[in-house]
């Protein structure tokens, strides 16, 4: 698609497009090269020489039991924080989508959360959570629950899942209230004629018809998983206890950190932006499908 | 809808308020924390109703900080992230919406290269190449900077899709009358089209802005001055590893305050921040 109606001048389009083409090329494809070119390379340990070793870096990666835990737990990670979120929202949109009295003023507090940073759903989180502190915490070890996600791996990752859910309900009712609204009500009608009892409705006709804004959001919270959680993790459990909360996001941050290997910090960036590439080439993909549908 | 029993009715509106409630109680927490004393949570006796030490303490964190661990007023960690936010919104609309006046309303050798090289960044956050950039902003000076702060946040593709979408959908005929009045690219872009785009840059502006307010990874790499801390970083370096130094009100009053602005936004624009989500996602 073209305009017909343009203007002609030499000069003034490369001055338009100058400025974003200058941070674009320094602070993204300057530092996205730099991130591949090192990935191959290997510094010695004086740090004075670098040679050049082929895939060695990614090779040393996919053998240290670390990454691919860490690969394994961030691909857990977003499916349970998508799946949690994405169901507990749907279940809200629906029921804002029957003609209710006061759906806006619902819609207005279930859409505010989105604002909130993920530093401070974090905090928020593990100051409820907190072992010895925590007022939800309290309830727990009355209900016999030895609780203290400070200590125990599997209630860390879990304490991790569920303010991060929390933060994306608002972000997947929006998007589901609209794609319920785009619905014609009349399908729900055609269907009640026929005797479909409203959970039956749900199932045959709703659920099918939001497929698109499913997959759609199944592939946005993912994404947001992988790299927003960066400050829910760091302000609650800093990775810990062990290494039973570091994410490949978390993991590039701690090991650069610590300094040393550049090389396997820069491969582990790499892999990063192919899973990322990979991400939003399916939602483009699905995004296709959504205008055809 | 169909069959709208009274029954079910009650338990949507049953559903929603609990929804309601799970959503709003962290934050409800956050601020009945923020007004009582320090002793009574560390001891784990935190009352749910509010306390008495709303002033002192919201006096404290905003123009004192932490007695231990920051030591940095809130109001100026507030400052630094408000610079932050307006640089990076207006910066990346900005220079999003002339090169895509430039990518739509001219024909110019390389014109598809520039708009595909443009277009790629759309799909890398800047998570995944967090140390190159590092090393980047620190040769260019730029550590400890509100530039250093914002251009590597601005180098995104989003904005300038959105635009050059809007633009396609504006009638040829307005530029061909403007053209006709004698008007050149320059006068055509600010009488004309800059007042037309006026919504999608105040809906671009919300999501923008409350993105920047959020930022997290980047302002915590790349500040190592006390001064010139964001308040996201701030509130982290206010958690001290041993439990038992953290001034949890301060802490919690810090992040009611870190929620204000980005959530006042939300609520007082909500149908720009709405279109601006949606607009952003496509």
């Amino acid at each position: 698609m073209q305009k017909q109606a343009i203007f002609r001048s030499k000069l003034l389009p490369y001055l338009l497009v100058a400025p974003q083409l200058a941070v674009v090329l320094i602070f993204f494809y300057w530092p996205a090269l730099q991130a591949v070119i090192q990935s191959f390379l290997l510094q010695d340990a004086f740090g004075l020489s670098m040679s050049f070793v082929w895939f060695d870096n990614y090779i040393e990666l996919f053998k240290d039991p670390a990454y691919f835990e860490s690969i394994v737990r961030t691909f857990f990670f977003s499916f349970a924080i998508a799946v949690s979120s994405l169901a507990f929202a749907l279940l809200l949109a629906v029921m804002a989508d029957k003609p209710l009295r006061g759906v806006m003023l619902y819609r207005t507090l279930l859409i505010w959360p989105y604002a909130v940073a993920p530093p401070v759903v974090g905090v928020l989180w593990i100051f409820m959570l907190h072992p010895s502190l925590g007022v939800i915490s309290r309830y727990l070890r009355a209900a016999g629950i030895d609780w203290n996600p400070l200590l125990d791996g599997n209630q860390a990752a879990a304490l991790i899942i569920v303010a991060a859910a929390w933060k994306q309900i608002s972000y997947n009712f929006l998007f589901f209230l609209a794609g319920l609204q785009a619905i014609p009500k009349s399908v729900f009608e055609a269907a009640a004629i026929d005797g479909a009892r409203p959970m039956r409705r749900f199932w045959t006709v709703t659920f099918p018809l939001l497929s698109p804004t499913i997959f759609f959001l199944l592939v946005v919270n993912i994404v947001y998983a992988f790299f927003d959680t960066f400050g829910i993790i760091d302000t609650m459990t800093r990775g810990g206890p062990g290494t039973s909360t570091v994410t490949l996001v978390y993991k590039v941050y701690s090991d650069g950190l610590l300094g040393g290997n550049l090389g396997s910090s820069a491969a582990q960036s790499v892999i990063l932006m192919i899973l990322v590439i990979v991400l939003t080439g399916i939602q483009f993909r699905f995004v296709e499908r959504k205008v055809t549908y | 809808m169909v069959e709208q029993e009274g029954f079910r009715r009650y338990v949507a509106h049953i559903i929603l308020w609990i929804g309601i409630a799970i959503v709003a109680f962290p934050v409800y927490i956050a601020i009945v924390a923020s007004t009582q004393d320090n002793a009574l949570i560390a001891n784990g006796q935190m009352s749910l109703l509010p306390g008495g030490h709303f002033f002192e303490v919201y006096y404290q964190t905003i123009f004192v900080g932490t007695s231990g661990s920051t030591r940095e007023p809130v109001a100026n960690m507030m400052l630094n992230s408000l610079i932050m936010a307006l640089l990076i919104a207006v910066g990346k609309i900005a220079i999003s919406i002339i090169s895509a006046y430039a990518i739509v309303y001219f024909r110019f050798p390389f014109r598809m290269a520039i708009f595909w090289i443009i277009f790629i960044t759309l799909m890398l956050p800047v998570e995944v190449r967090i140390y190159p950039t590092y090393k980047i902003v620190a040769d260019l000076h730029m550590l400890d900077s509100y530039a250093g702060l914002a251009l590597p946040l601005i180098a995104s593709a989003t904005a300038t899709l959105l635009f050059r979408q809007f633009f396609m959908t504006v009638p040829d005929e307005l530029l061909e009358a403007s053209r006709i009045d004698g008007a050149g690219p320059l006068r055509f872009f600010w009488d004309t089209l800059l007042p037309l785009s006026r919504t999608n840059m105040a809906a671009l502006f919300v999501i923008l802005f409350i993105l920047g307010w959020n930022q997290y990874l980047w302002p915590l790499l790349i500040t190592t001055r006390d001064d010139m801390q964001t308040i996201q970083v701030g509130i982290r370096k206010m958690i001290t590893t041993t439990d038992a130094l953290t001034e949890w009100p301060i802490v919690m009053a810090t992040a009611v305050l870190a929620m204000l602005p980005p959530v006042f936004v939300v609520l007082a624009m909500q149908k720009l921040f709405v279109r601006g989500l949606v607009e952003t996602e496509k």
